[in-house]
């Protein structure tokens, strides 16, 4: 009961942190804005705004609402493949999911001067790269559970993850041998993570393929608590083993792919912001996991993306530079803490 | 015989358990015929690797059947789905659990999940049953530590205990004694059988204890190179059935104590 208690006064923590973190990384930027402005811009209409309160609407507000879609969204695909594959180390970017999607990227950036013609133009939106990003990412998780069926070993497994990532580095650099500058830069640049890219369109379709993961996830909580146990005593509590870990690993697929495909890599959220969680909630039940991840998530992101833009300078910084600075550290804290990883 | 029959929980006609792979069929054992009655305390003894958890795995469903057929309440193992049989059975296995950050109460309350609805909820009849469990096997004082934290004797009772909670007619448990010590060895094979007087639930464990099993136990399934055995402990003595358990150079089997002794 105490135990209760103590979780909601830390759920009503977070969520005003994650309010207070939402406002402050609106108010921060090349030009500081102040508090009722943002207020207001939130009421404006569209024809009657000022320069800051566009600013806002157009610009600032999207960036911040991607920061919290990305940041719950990897933490919380983080939680389920660790769950799945029973590896504390297991996370998007390590199981190779990110690289998946990276080689779909690759493949329609650089590749679309091997296919040439009027097919470049057609493959070169957005669209085209956030469906292959996707793909990409399903593919790769799909072959990671198809040799998990066949080797028993979790360690195998990550190292099967990390010889995906090897092989998507290969394709890529031989792509990019045959491709022209210009397409290099682009695919770097979408390397670097960037959170602000997105107009209000593109993030609806964001906001409703999330939402679809979303709901897949807090439909596996059930089986993911069960899991925790093992495969055979999962079965044994009347799991059906097959349909759930195919539902998590497409809730997995969407949450982690569409999030690549419109942010770009971004590294070690997915993998350190369940351990964060867990070790400030002691506990690995699902319900009270899942929705912490997504509250910690989502803070960390805000705060990384915050600390990226450089409040009052007119630069900012790869954001997958930032959450790499803040990830390293935060596994390696925790492997050093508690000697071994707990989940 | 009819009275006899309504009895019987669990049977096995014909049961050939064994591994297949590659199209080679490697037939462990063949021709088990077994009855367990209900509310009985029953033991699976047998030397290493003449295939007791061979023959768990496949009354469990874990694996398949080679051939024959097995039935729980006069219905065919293979008619039961994961849920069903989550009702009807529950397992004690010898691997570890996944994840020991779990609070013993949530590991317990886990073996609710046939009951609970969509996302896991607890309802007052399944907190009862955790609670019920729970003191069945005495371990209150355990309930709010992380299973890390416990000893292997402690685990053991904690896994008996969510599997007490699931509420089955019949629990089965591989090797539930290995890492204990002779004295919590007793133990638990005693709160095995207080279990099932307390909630006459039918119990099937493997073990190595044959010299306890024999003590305690209402029956014994046998296994040896040539056949499966199954009766009650005394009946298998006079039968002379302990004898071919073992190679003889080594150890023999003392009818008078009902156990094994080295040979001089």
């Amino acid at each position: 009961m105490n135990q209760n208690q103590s979780n909601k006064w830390t759920f009503l923590a977070l969520t005003l942190g994650l309010i207070a973190m939402f406002i402050l990384n609106i108010s921060l930027g090349s030009v500081q804005i102040s508090f009722s402005t943002i207020i207001d811009s939130f009421f404006s209409s569209s024809d009657t705004l000022t320069n800051k309160e566009y600013i806002i609407q157009n610009y600032r507000l999207p960036k911040a609402i991607t920061a919290i879609l990305v940041g719950s969204g990897l933490g919380i695909s983080g939680l389920l493949m660790q769950t799945l594959f029973k590896n504390p180390l297991a996370g998007p970017f390590v199981l190779g999911i990110t690289s998946g999607a990276s080689l779909g990227v690759a493949l329609v950036i650089l590749g679309s001067s091997v296919f040439g013609g009027f097919l470049a133009t057609f493959l070169i939106s957005k669209w085209s790269l956030v469906i292959a990003a996707s793909l990409g990412s399903f593919l790769v998780l799909l072959l990671v559970l198809i040799v998990s069926s066949k080797v028993r070993d979790t360690m195998a497994i990550l190292i099967i993850g990390l010889m995906f990532g090897s092989i998507t580095a290969s394709i890529v650099s031989v792509l990019s041998y045959f491709s022209s500058a210009e397409q290099l830069q682009q695919y770097i640049f979408w390397g670097f993570g960037s959170l602000g890219d997105l107009d209000w369109q593109e993030l609806i379709i964001f906001i409703i393929i999330y939402s679809f993961g979303l709901f897949f996830s807090i439909l596996s909580i059930k089986g993911l608590n069960s899991l925790l146990l093992g495969d055979n005593y999962a079965k044994s509590l009347g799991l059906d083993l097959k349909k759930s870990r195919f539902i998590i690993i497409i809730a997995t697929s969407l949450l982690a792919g569409t999030i690549t495909a419109f942010a770009g890599p971004i590294a070690f959220i997915g993998l350190a912001i369940p351990h964060l969680t867990r070790q400030l909630f002691k506990t690995s039940n699902h319900k009270i996991l899942l929705p912490a991840v997504f509250l910690i998530g989502a803070i960390i992101m805000l705060i990384c993306d915050s600390i990226a833009q450089l409040p009052n300078s007119d630069y900012s910084l790869p954001i997958n530079a930032i959450t790499s600075l803040f990830g390293a550290p935060i596994v390696i804290w925790l492997l050093v803490r508690q000697r071994k990883m707990i989940f | 015989m009819n009275a006899k029959n309504q009895n019987i929980i669990l049977k096995t006609k014909n049961l050939d358990i064994g591994y297949i792979s590659k199209k080679k069929e490697n037939r462990i054992a063949k021709d088990i015929n077994i009855n367990l009655n209900k509310g009985e305390l029953i033991a699976l003894v047998g030397g290493n690797g003449i295939g007791k958890s061979t023959l768990l795995r496949t009354l469990t469903k874990v694996q398949p059947a080679l051939n024959g057929d097995i039935f729980i309440n006069e219905k065919h193992l293979n008619n039961y789905n994961n849920l069903e049989l989550a009702k009807e059975m529950s397992l004690v296995l010898t691997e570890p659990i996944s994840s020991k950050n779990l609070s013993v109460f949530e590991l317990v309350a886990l073996g609710r999940q046939p009951y609970t609805n969509w996302i896991g909820n607890l309802t007052t009849t399944d907190l009862e049953a955790v609670k019920k469990a729970i003191q069945l096997t005495n371990i209150e004082d355990l309930q709010h530590k992380k299973c890390f934290e416990l000893s292997d004797g402690q685990l053991q009772k904690v896994m008996i205990t969510r599997a007490l909670a699931q509420d089955t007619p019949i629990i089965i448990l591989d090797e539930p004694t290995t890492h204990l010590d002779m004295y919590h060895k007793a133990y638990l094979l005693k709160l095995l059988k207080q279990l099932t007087i307390d909630t006459s639930k039918t119990i099937l464990f493997s073990s190595h204890e044959i010299d306890l099993a024999i003590q305690l136990c209402d029956s014994m399934v046998v296994m040896t190179k040539d056949q499966v055995v199954s009766d009650q402990p005394c009946n298998l003595i006079s039968k002379g059935v302990f004898e071919s358990l073992f190679p003889k150079d080594l150890i023999v089997f003392d009818e008078k104590t009902g156990s094994f002794r080295v040979k001089k």
